[in-house]
Order: structure tokens, then C-alpha cells, then sequence
């Protein structure tokens, strides 16, 4: 050991996963070291923007007085869409506007910046601007970190480095990603100014909207895209699945420039500045592709253990972050006071998760992952859709046809009724 | 908004490149044409690309994704590693 002192744990990564659990540990008196690579936290994160409140809620309750939130969502609205269609659906109540633990549009870099000092003023020791290269095990047992040529020791290391997780994959824990399990999301921040987003989404004071398109952002490809309201700013991007990219003729780049251009989009956007493009993996391949969570001395949190779940309307990644972060340092507090970091003395960590929402909504939603791979939902529900509003809102002087009949002329031109039933009893099986 | 180019988008974000070394090695000598335009696409930092039958890249505006680790497979991306501490994509929107 190098290091004059050793640590009770370190935590690899300073996203919502790292800080929430170095968060915890250091307000049971533990010795906690941080260590982020990019040159703040945040600086490296980027995802569509919207948090669930209510993980955060139990850490930091009322959090979002003093947190840099951008807007509470009120709104929410689905397009399916094709090419030069959008048929759309919005919501807004005063049920959205009085839960008891609401959304908020968020801006990573400066949510996580804020989250990290809060460990930071916790007494967590903050290491900014240090990639670790590796993990330091000796006799099966992870005992450290390497970072910067130097080794730091510690009883537990915390992996919340993402969904890039390469430390997980170098000790065998993690397997590569496949191409189906994950997709790529890109973004755009574009700044409008707070009056004209008021003014365009219908929204005031600090409300806020949430969009997702399915069907045209993507080419049909799996995947959407969305929109979310900041205080001045829309986060605007697309995710799609990787494995079906090179499926339509249409780069991933070139999606973004698609739904920009698109009318149903285009309108709420004229005028914009774009501010910050990025991109980012998101995890869709839900239970089944989740790492080993535990072995001795290490335990993998957040995205690095693919806590995602995509439920087709919305994507749910961050409130299990916080969640799983929370209660990963909830069992090294435990296993500090047996003084025991085995892995079997760590795997309170997956009991704490079993009894969590987190283990629920996985497992819950395990075969979703499958349901969501059918291109009905992606391609031919938008075409259709499109079809039916087409016909329905068709005044041309011809006869006027009923909307039953509409309806049959739909389906028979996708496939009948066949197709529907084979996903009706697919998405029976998957619940 | 007018179209913009992905060069153009770059712009707008702030990088501290690695001057001396890539993050990410491609291997020169893989030329399965299907699969490589499938990399070149799915880039969002469009920073892939197949000239003269040969694949070509730059770590410079790379956003540290991960795609085209994931999408080659170890075939057309030998090796991807994060950038050193405190280089590469610094994002101040997220």
C-alpha cells in the first residue's frame, strides 16, 4: 500500500448512482473517497433529462428547493409519428400537477455538480479529474483503486462508473454490452428562452412538459424520441437501439436532424440556439442483462449494474441510480460494523435491493425488453395511426365513411387483425 | 431551426483533447464494408469514416458514448478506453 491511508470505501464515479452512496456513508461517519474522471461531476453525464423524484426524496427530503431542477413536470404528451404525420396525445391535470413526489426536468451536469458537493459537504473526500485505470485484487478480494500511478486501498469499492462500466467488465463481473441490449441516445440542448417555451407548450411558472415520439425520429427504428422542457432550454434527442442501426438508411447523427426538421417539431423549436449536443449508451436490456451486483470487497450500483427499465412511454434510469447508490452504502455501513467485506457479508446489498422498488420494476418488467424489439410498436402503429386520423379528418366532397369501416380498412392494410393478436398476447406474457 | 452539421453541432461543446494519445484504436486492415457502414452511421459525433477502402478515424470531437465499441464488437474498434482523467468531453448542459 502506497497510500498512508486507507479508506472505508471508495466510490468509483461521482454520478446520482456514486454520490447518493458516498452520501450515505459519509453521514454514518465513514471515511469515503470519491473518484470522478471527469474534470467536475456531471461533466461526463448526459441523459433526456427527467428525474423521479421520489429515491432522492428519502436522502435529501424537500431536495428540490435547493437543487438546480430546471422545471416540474405538469405536462406530459406521446406522438406517434411517420414521415410527415404526428397523431398526439397530451395530458395535463391537476393530478400531475399535486403528486406527492413529482418529475423534474433535469440538466446533468449541473444536477450531479450539486448532488457530488452534497456528499462533498458530508465530509466525502471529492477526487475530480481522476480516470482509475484499474482495481487492485489481491487473493480475489478487491482492495483498491488504481488512479493517476498511485494505489488507493479501501475495505469496499463502489462501482458506479456507468454505463461504460470497464472496471465491472476488467474483474469479470460484467460482460460487454450487446448490441441489443442497449441504445444510443443523442441530444441537443437548445436554447428558446423561458417565455417563448411558456408560450409554445402552454405551460407557466416553473411547469414543465415531457414528450415522446415514437415511429418517424428513428426511421421505425426501435427507440423514440423526446423533448423535455428546461427553464430556458428544450432538451430535444432520439435513442435507438443499436443492433437496429444500419436497419433504415438513415445515420443516428441524421435522426436528430429528422425529428428537428419534422412538422409536428419543428414549430416549437423555430428560433432556437443549440447550446450542448451529446450522446450517451442507455441500458434496455433490463433483469437479464444485469451484472453480478456483488463479490468480496466490490459492489456495482446505478448504470454500471444496467438498473434502466424502458417502458415505451417513458425510460426510468436515474431514481434507480439514487436508489441503488443509497443502498449500496447502506450495506457497507452494515458490513462495517461486523467488519466484514466479504461478499457474503456485502450481499445485504441485493437483499436491500429485492426489497426495493428497483428489484420490482425489473423483474416486473423483464419481458418487456422483448416486446419492445417488435417493430409493429416502432413502425407499423405510427403508419397506422397516421392512416386512420388521415381518413378520419378527411373532408374531400366523396362519400363520408364511418369510423368503424376506417378503422377495418386500417388494419387490413397492415396486416389484419393477426398481427395485433400475436402483440396483444405477447405483451400478456410479458406482464 | 436551420440543418445543421455534425462539425458545426461539435462546435458548440467544450473538449480538452488528448494531443498525444486516442482513447480509441481502430483496426486499419478490417474491411466487412456492410458492417463498417454501420459503424460510419452510427457515430453521433460522425467521426467515422470509409475512404479508399480503408477505415479511417479521429478521437478529436469524440462524445464518449461507447457506440462503436458496442456496434463493432471487437472487429472494427480494437480497443476503446475512457480518456485520461480530466480529458476529453466536458459537458456543462448534461
Amino acid at each position: 500500500m502506497s497510500s498512508e491511508e486507507k479508506f472505508d470505501a471508495i466510490v468509483v464515479g461521482g454520478g446520482l448512482a456514486g454520490s447518493a452512496a458516498a452520501l450515505t456513508m459519509a453521514r454514518a461517519g465513514l471515511d469515503v473517497m470519491m473518484v470522478e474522471r471527469g474534470k467536475f461531476c456531471g461533466s461526463k453525464n448526459s441523459s433526456g433529462g427527467r428525474l423521479y423524484g421520489h429515491s432522492l426524496e428519502k436522502l435529501i427530503p424537500n431536495f428540490a428547493a435547493e437543487a438546480p431542477i430546471e422545471r416540474k413536470i405538469t405536462q406530459e404528451r406521446l406522438s406517434l409519428m411517420t414521415e410527415g404525420g404526428a397523431l398526439s396525445f397530451q395530458y395535463g391535470s391537476d393530478k400531475l400537477e399535486n403528486l406527492k413526489y413529482p418529475s423534474y426536468s433535469v440538466l446533468r451536469s449541473k444536477f450531479d455538480k450539486w448532488l457530488a458537493d452534497k456528499a462533498e459537504e458530508a465530509g466525502v473526500m471529492l477526487t475530480e479529474g481522476f480516470l482509475v485505470d484499474k482495481l487492485v485484487v489481491e487473493d480475489g478480494k478487491v482492495i483498491g483503486v488504481m488512479t493517476g500511478g498511485e494505489e488507493f486501498d479501501a475495505d469496499v469499492v463502489i462501482l458506479a462508473d456507468g454505463v461504460n462500466s470497464l472496471l465491472a467488465q476488467q474483474i469479470g463481473m460484467k460482460k460487454e454490452l450487446e448490441q441489443k441490449d442497449v441504445a444510443v441516445g443523442v441530444k441537443e440542448v437548445i436554447e428558446l428562452g423561458e417565455d417563448v417555451i411558456n408560450e409554445r407548450f402552454g405551460l407557466s411558472g416553473n411547469d414543465g412538459a415531457a414528450w415522446m415520439m415514437a415511429g418517424d425520429p428513428t426511421g421505425g427504428n426501435l427507440g423514440g424520441g423526446f423533448i423535455y422542457t428546461n427553464k430556458d432550454s428544450l432538451s430535444l434527442g432520439i435513442v435507438t437501439t443499436i443492433s437496429d442501426i444500419g436497419r433504415v438508411d438513415v445515420s443516428v447523427p441524421d435522426m436528430v436532424e429528422r425529428m428537428k426538421a419534422h412538422p409536428a417539431i419543428a414549430p416549437f423549436i423555430k428560433g432556437g440556439k443549440l447550446k450542448e449536443y451529446s450522446a450517451h449508451l442507455v441500458t434496455e436490456g433490463g433483469l437479464k442483462m444485469m451484472p453480478e451486483l456483488v463479490r468480496d470487497g466490490v459492489l456495482v450500483a446505478g448504470d454500471a449494474a444496467a438498473m434502466v427499465v424502458n417502458l415505451g412511454y417513458t425510460v426510468r434510469g436515474m431514481d434507480l441510480a439514487i436508489e441503488s447508490g443509497r443502498l449500496a452504502g447502506e450495506a457497507v455501513i452494515k458490513a462495517k460494523n461486523r467488519n466484514d467485506f466479504s461478499a457474503e457479508s456485502l450481499s445485504v446489498y441485493k437483499t436491500l435491493l429485492e426489497e426495493s422498488f428497483i428489484m420490482k420494476l425489473m423483474k416486473q418488467y423483464q419481458n418487456l425488453p422483448g416486446l419492445l424489439e417488435d417493430h409493429i410498436i416502432f413502425n407499423d402503429f405510427p403508419k397506422m395511426a397516421d392512416e386512420f386520423a388521415g381518413m378520419v379528418y378527411k373532408v374531400d366532397g366523396g362519400a363520408p365513411v364511418a369510423l368503424p369501416m376506417i378503422a377495418l380498412t386500417v388494419l387490413a392494410n397492415n396486416g389484419g387483425l393477426a398481427n395485433l393478436f400475436d402483440l396483444g398476447k405477447k405483451a400478456w406474457e410479458a406482464m | 431551426m436551420a440543418k445543421m452539421s455534425v462539425d458545426d453541432k461539435l462546435g458548440f461543446d467544450k473538449f480538452v483533447t488528448d494531443e498525444h494519445e486516442s482513447h480509441i484504436q481502430i483496426n486499419e486492415d478490417y474491411h466487412d464494408e456492410a458492417e463498417i457502414k454501420r459503424l460510419v452511421m452510427a457515430c453521433p459525433a460522425n467521426l467515422y469514416h470509409y475512404d479508399d477502402g480503408k477505415l479511417v478515424f479521429s478521437h478529436e470531437g469524440c462524445l464518449e458514448c461507447g457506440t462503436c465499441r458496442v456496434i463493432s464488437g471487437g472487429k472494427g474498434v480494437k480497443s476503446w478506453k475512457h480518456p485520461k482523467g480530466a480529458m476529453g468531453v466536458e459537458f456543462h448542459q448534461g
